[in-house]
């Protein structure tokens, strides 16, 4: 071994340690109590408990309202991302720091926040009531989990959206209005097939926290709505059977999983690393 | 292969070095797992001036949270105060220790009542302090509701739709809808749970919400019109909004006691023993009182409580013989897991 290459691995010492503390035995332990019962014997029970129609519900309504919520924040970053590659130099920063401005304070506070805003008797409404409007009933409904999602995960859309989108070369858009394309042809030839990577990493980085959240239901959903990811909290904190909730895991990780292999396929750039 | 073997290992050895740097620094220290808002903090830093003991305090939100850090065994605390049934539970699963009550001369302070009311799951009177007690009622909004509540089933009443506050936590939920059917909070006859399941299943569209300590702020900010609450809260939700109105319903309610216990593994026994004597002081209970507004079995303290509404309140201090209370026990693990399934298939509805 060369002198280079042991330096190498000396310097990522750390970061091996790190990957098998913290990943690697984690995982090995969430497959353990995954594929055995209370006593240690191997079962499928808790892997086939998904098909229970309680938990099923529960990863339908998670898959469904991650899905709308991934639409939406693809909607509306887009757009945004795209404007923001056309600005100048010195004043997109600006509009971008904007958007991590808010990351900066714990996601919990702003989903509590939210909370305070949309309640019944909240912010909003207070608004709304003065106005002689009607009020807002979205508080412990779908809606308002869907709200809180886009909220807290739109951040991770738009920086991958911006960062393919700015790194398009100007000469290639100019070539095609050269060549005669109008604005549209050029946005459908052009630039959005190379946007691609960005799109789907910036889909990877919504729909993944939003199919295993259980906090914005939680705060936001009133505990009315269970998504699959409270029912896995429930099973470790309230119910203390660590092997259903890590069977349901295993399952969810496989959505996960699918949804991983599509954006490498699609991502050969590694723009989900740009962060 | 033999790569990820070396690597398991390490990280294995790693993991294990910390454990050990953490057992070390024992000390002065004394680790407490209580209710949220469950103490004054004053009470805290008066016993660290005091004894020079450094109290590093954790908060749960529910006895089944807390019993699944505990039994999971990774995390060593001094003092836990669960709940009757629970600690019942966990003296069944040997998690623990006797008190020396030679070490808490002060304990003589809680009143006769309490303690006979802990044999009902500390048999011998071994193992829990009690701590606080109380009733589990309504709490209601006078303005917002057309005629004063006195009974379980008016949480189910439609002209309440969205205005119900209900317990986010499973024996609490399945005791309303127990008592309501004329069942005891301790059931353990499966029809008589899946009635109750059905009965949550049916009252969930008018439920607003299932909370644990949110009740108190949103019932204070008039968010609901009805909730579910525990009778220390009563007082100080009363206090900051005068229109709420606290009542144990005609059916019967739960009477739950809250007492302080050394989990098996616990290094800083001394050190429990002195923050339990010190919790006993008539003084300091008093200070606790006046700011958790629990009801407290401390009997020298409520004789010093200056307010004779709330020394004599019928919340704060219930006449137990004039209603039909039931306190909770363990009902063993079969049928726990009932009760969880039960409750999940409810959320999930």
């Amino acid at each position: 071994m060369n002198k280079k290459k042991l330096s190498n691995h000396l310097l990522s010492t750390p970061f091996y340690l790190w990957i098998g503390a913290f990943i690697v035995i984690p995982l090995f332990m969430i497959f353990y109590y995954g594929f055995t019962d209370k006593t240690g014997a191997f079962t499928l029970e808790n892997i086939t408990a998904m098909a229970e129609p309680w938990h099923f519900k529960a990863l339908m309504i998670s898959v469904v309202l991650s899905v709308i919520s991934t639409i939406i924040c693809f909607l509306l970053a887009y757009p945004l991302a795209y404007i923001l590659s056309q600005m100048k130099v010195n004043s997109h920063q600006y509009v971008v720091f904007m958007f991590i401005l808010p990351m900066w304070m714990n996601f919990l506070l702003r989903t509590l926040a939210w909370q305070t805003l949309i309640e019944k008797t909240g912010v909003i409404n207070g608004f709304l009531t003065a106005l002689g409007l009607p009020a807002l009933r979205i508080i412990n409904t779908n809606y308002a989990i869907v709200l809180g999602m886009v909220y807290n995960y739109l951040p991770f859309m738009i920086l991958p959206l911006y960062n393919t989108l700015a790194k398009i070369d100007p000469s290639v858009v100019n070539a095609a209005r050269d060549l005669g394309a109008n604005s549209f042809i050029t946005f459908k030839r052009i630039i959005f097939p190379l946007s691609i990577p960005g799109i789907i990493s910036g889909i990877t980085m919504v729909f993944v926290p939003s199919l295993t959240t259980f906090v914005i239901s939680n705060i936001l959903g009133g505990s009315k709505i269970l998504l699959i990811g409270n029912v896995i909290e429930q099973e470790f904190t309230v119910a203390c059977n660590w092997h259903l909730g890590s069977g349901l895991s295993i399952v969810l990780m496989m959505f996960i999983v699918v949804n991983m292999v599509l954006s490498m396929i699609f991502d050969k750039d590694g723009e989900a690393n740009a962060l | 292969m033999k790569k990820l073997f070396v690597l398991l290992l390490t990280s294995v050895l790693v993991l294990s070095s910390f454990t050990a740097c953490g057992k070390e620094d024992g000390g002065n220290k004394l680790y407490v797992y209580n209710w949220g808002e469950y103490i004054d903090p004053a009470v805290l830093e008066m016993f660290e001036e005091e004894t020079g003991i450094q109290v590093i305090y954790d908060e749960f939100e529910t006895n089944e949270s807390m019993y699944s850090k505990i039994s999971a065994g990774a995390s060593l605390y001094d003092l836990v105060c669960p709940s009757d049934y629970m600690i019942s539970k966990m003296i069944t699963e040997d998690l623990l220790q006797p008190i020396n009550w030679d070490h808490v001369p002060n304990r003589i302070y809680i009143g006769e009542d309490y303690w006979e009311m802990s044999k009902g799951f500390d048999e011998e009177g071994q193992y829990a302090l009690p701590y606080c007690w109380g009733t589990v009622g309504i709490l209601y909004n006078t303005t917002l509701v057309s005629e004063p509540i006195d009974e379980w089933a008016d949480l189910w009443d439609p002209q309440y739709t969205d205005e119900v506050l209900m317990q986010d936590s499973v024996r609490d939920a399945f005791m309303v809808a127990l008592i309501k059917n004329g069942h005891s909070c301790n059931s353990q006859t499966t029809e008589e749970l899946e009635l109750a399941k059905q009965e949550l299943i049916n009252q969930k569209p008018i439920v607003q919400a299932y909370v644990v300590d949110q009740v108190r702020d949103k019932m204070i900010g008039g968010e609901a019109a009805i909730g579910v609450i525990y009778s220390g809260e009563a007082i100080y939700t009363q206090r900051e909004n005068p229109d709420l109105e606290y009542v144990i319903p005609k059916e019967g309610s739960n009477l739950w006691i809250d007492s302080w216990v050394i989990p098996k593994n616990a290094r800083n026994v001394e050190n429990a023993e002195k923050f339990l004597d010190f919790l006993c002081r008539p003084d300091i209970a008093l200070l606790n009182f006046d700011y958790i507004t629990y009801s407290t079995p401390n009997v020298s303290a409520r004789e010093m409580i200056e307010d004779e509404e709330i020394r004599n309140s019928e919340i704060a201090f219930p006449t137990l013989s004039n209603y039909n209370l039931e306190v909770y026990k363990y009902l063993g693990e079969e049928t726990e897991t009932i009760y969880n399934n039960f409750w999940k298939q409810v959320k999930a509805y």
